[in-house]
């Protein structure tokens, strides 16, 4: 077993990237999660990598399709402005069926928005974010160890289904220090029979393309795609369960607001309140079979989230709107208080006891 | 038995090219594929396509080929190159591609002096979307979008790729060729080869303008395209080696 180390979020997953066999990235500076740049430009000359500070985060993107094109592991990280940018090559990526990790260490949009910590590219991550019908498999991890943990997971999923990864993480997350244990990285080999490596003259050539201009082609490249997105909903969901074997009340958060959450569970717990938590891990796919499980058990749930109301709504469609779902959001840069998610369960007990 | 005196360069797949009668692109690709067959790289170069006219590049090269999105290519090339130096990364692209949306990645590419070569086809105007006005469509040149002729009063003028890129630290080889006749055509076949040799021995990025011709879209016979093209295109983007980092050596 690997020692513990204290390590900044942003720089936990730069050195798991390494670790889990990546020895590409390209980024671009913007806070808040250049220390992920900052530490691959220190690392990468000195195990033989390439660090390239891109002129562009389009640039950026496009380099990394380079390398996916040649079967390598390769990676891309930044914050919400820069991973708009980012949308038209990790559509390409989707359309080309390209392995990758694109990281985004959210701040508060929308538009330059502030650079304080966010989850209000929920949408962005899981719903598209560029064009076309498309998925990427996203993560969000909770703590300092999961970017470990996750970083490496996203690796291996990207490859075995041919899908680029997303690490949705938040300026908390990425700024904070915790320690952790690097090892449990495991670096799967999946098939690479696709990759440009040059004919050598004995095989057809390999096209690595999106384009064509038969629909009924287009269509069933969609298709076939989406049987791969079937196969990782019925394979890759992943969620944490806290609490939740008696309770009435269930708390749904992902990211740095489940930890506040876990907070408002323990004084809600103190005060007699049954509560608990289903974290999702995975926000693409949801973990849409054990949120509709807990709805035939709760009386309410309560999405807790740094943004608006997003996720929100696919624990609305995950239950089929059987119970009531309470917001508790905080926007802008602003992270919620214990107090202020415990104060919306306690209103989550009046609302599912009227029901 | 008669000798075989002319044929299908090895590099090219059997495909039919998609191109209007009269277009240089065909040429351009013959020569290209004439390289990768007389360097014998074809069975370690990467080809990146664009977007525009040059599009399906992947069908006729028998290399792998990667389809960049519109402008993307030099990134794309970077990736694929830093991959493994051991590749030939060559990318095709016209002058919507290079010289307007992917400006950006032509001029940071070329002042890495990326170890890559671009082909870059200036045709003076966007012939897969149907004729509007390109970065490098001429003064008082009429397209779809600049129907009473380009003013440079509101739109500016044409961007010399070459002449530009020159003022970089960065690139090694940058030459502008045109096709309109069989010697010209001699020199850019030339010029292509000199840029694919310099990235086979490490010396860094080339790119080789090749002024073309769009009947189509230009609304001109073939012939009175080359004729146009020698009239106008030429005065305006003059032929000749714009860069040449190893240009003293080789000539002792």
């Amino acid at each position: 077993m690997a020692d513990k180390v204290l390590m900044k979020g942003n720089e936990a997953i730069a050195e798991a990237a390494i670790m889990a066999g990546c020895n590409f990235y390209f980024g671009y500076p913007i806070t808040p999660q250049t220390e992920v740049a900052a530490y691959m430009a220190k690392r990468m000359p000195k195990i033989g990598g390439t660090f390239l500070q891109a002129e562009s985060e389009v640039a950026a993107i496009n380099m990394c399709i380079g390398v996916a094109s040649t079967g390598k592991r390769v990676m891309t990280s930044s914050s919400s402005p820069g991973v708009s940018l980012k949308a038209e090559g990790i559509s390409y990526m989707a359309g080309c069926d390209l392995p990758a990790l694109i990281v985004n260490v959210q701040r508060g949009g929308p538009g330059l928005g502030g650079i304080q910590p966010s989850q209000s590219d929920y949408f962005q991550a899981v719903k598209g974010g560029g064009h076309g019908d498309y998925h990427l498999f996203v993560v969000a991890p909770a703590s300092v160890q999961e970017m470990v943990s996750l970083t490496a997971h996203a690796f291996n999923v990207a490859e075995k289904y041919r899908v680029p990864a997303m690490l949705l993480a938040d300026g908390t997350l990425g700024q904070m220090m915790e320690p952790v244990v690097l090892d449990n990285i495991t670096v799967e080999e999946h098939d690479k029979s696709w990759a440009l490596t040059g004919t050598k003259m004995e095989r057809e050539h390999n096209v690595i393309n999106s384009l064509s201009m038969l629909p009924e082609e287009l269509e069933q490249w969609n298709i076939d795609r989406f049987k791969r997105y079937e196969a990782m909903e019925e394979q890759e969901p992943m969620w944490e369960e806290y609490e939740m074997e008696d309770a009435e009340v269930c708390v749904v958060a992902f990211g740095i607001s489940s930890r506040v959450s876990k907070n408002a569970i323990m004084a809600a717990r103190a005060k007699g309140l049954k509560v608990g938590m289903i974290r999702p891990i995975t926000l693409w796919p949801f973990p849409k079979k054990v949120l509709r499980a807990a709805a035939d058990k709760v009386k309410a749930f309560v999405t807790v989230e740094m943004n608006m109301g997003q996720m929100f709504e696919d624990v609305e469609l995950a239950t089929r709107c059987l119970k009531p779902v309470l917001k508790c959001n905080r926007t802008g840069g602003c992270i919620p208080t214990p107090e202020h998610v415990l104060s919306v369960i306690e209103d989550a007990f009046n609302v599912g006891g009227e029901q | 038995m008669g000798e075989v005196v002319f044929k299908k360069p090895h590099s090219l797949t059997d495909n039919q090219f998609h191109y209007c009668p009269g277009c240089t692109h065909g040429i351009i690709h013959r020569l290209v594929a004439e390289v990768l067959d007389e360097l014998q790289i074809e069975g370690r170069t990467i080809g990146v396509a664009s977007v525009g006219c040059s599009v399906f590049t992947y069908n006729y090269f028998k290399c792998d080929m990667v389809q960049a999105a519109h402008g993307r290519a030099p990134a794309v090339a970077t990736g694929v190159k830093r991959s493994d130096p051991n590749n030939i990364v060559f990318t095709y692209q016209g002058d919507g591609d290079l010289a307007s949306i992917g400006t950006a990645e032509t001029v940071h590419s070329a002042t890495r002096n990326e170890n890559i070569t671009i082909i870059f086809v200036n045709n003076a105007i966007y012939g897969m979307t149907g004729g509007q006005m390109a970065p490098t469509s001429l003064p008082g040149q009429v397209t779809q979008t600049s129907p009473y002729g380009r003013d440079v009063k509101t739109v500016g003028y044409p961007v010399r790729i070459c002449e530009m890129l020159s003022e970089l630290e960065g690139p090694t080889y940058l030459e502008r060729v045109t096709v309109d006749n069989v010697k010209h055509v001699n020199a850019a076949k030339k010029a292509i080869k000199k840029a694919f040799q310099y990235q086979m021995e490490g010396k860094g990025f080339s790119l080789i303008e090749v002024v073309s011709t769009c009947p189509t879209n230009w609304g001109m016979t073939p012939e009175k395209s080359l004729e146009w093209l020698q009239e106008n295109m030429l005065p305006y983007y003059p032929l000749g080696v714009y860069k040449d980092k190893y240009a003293e050596k080789e000539d002792k």
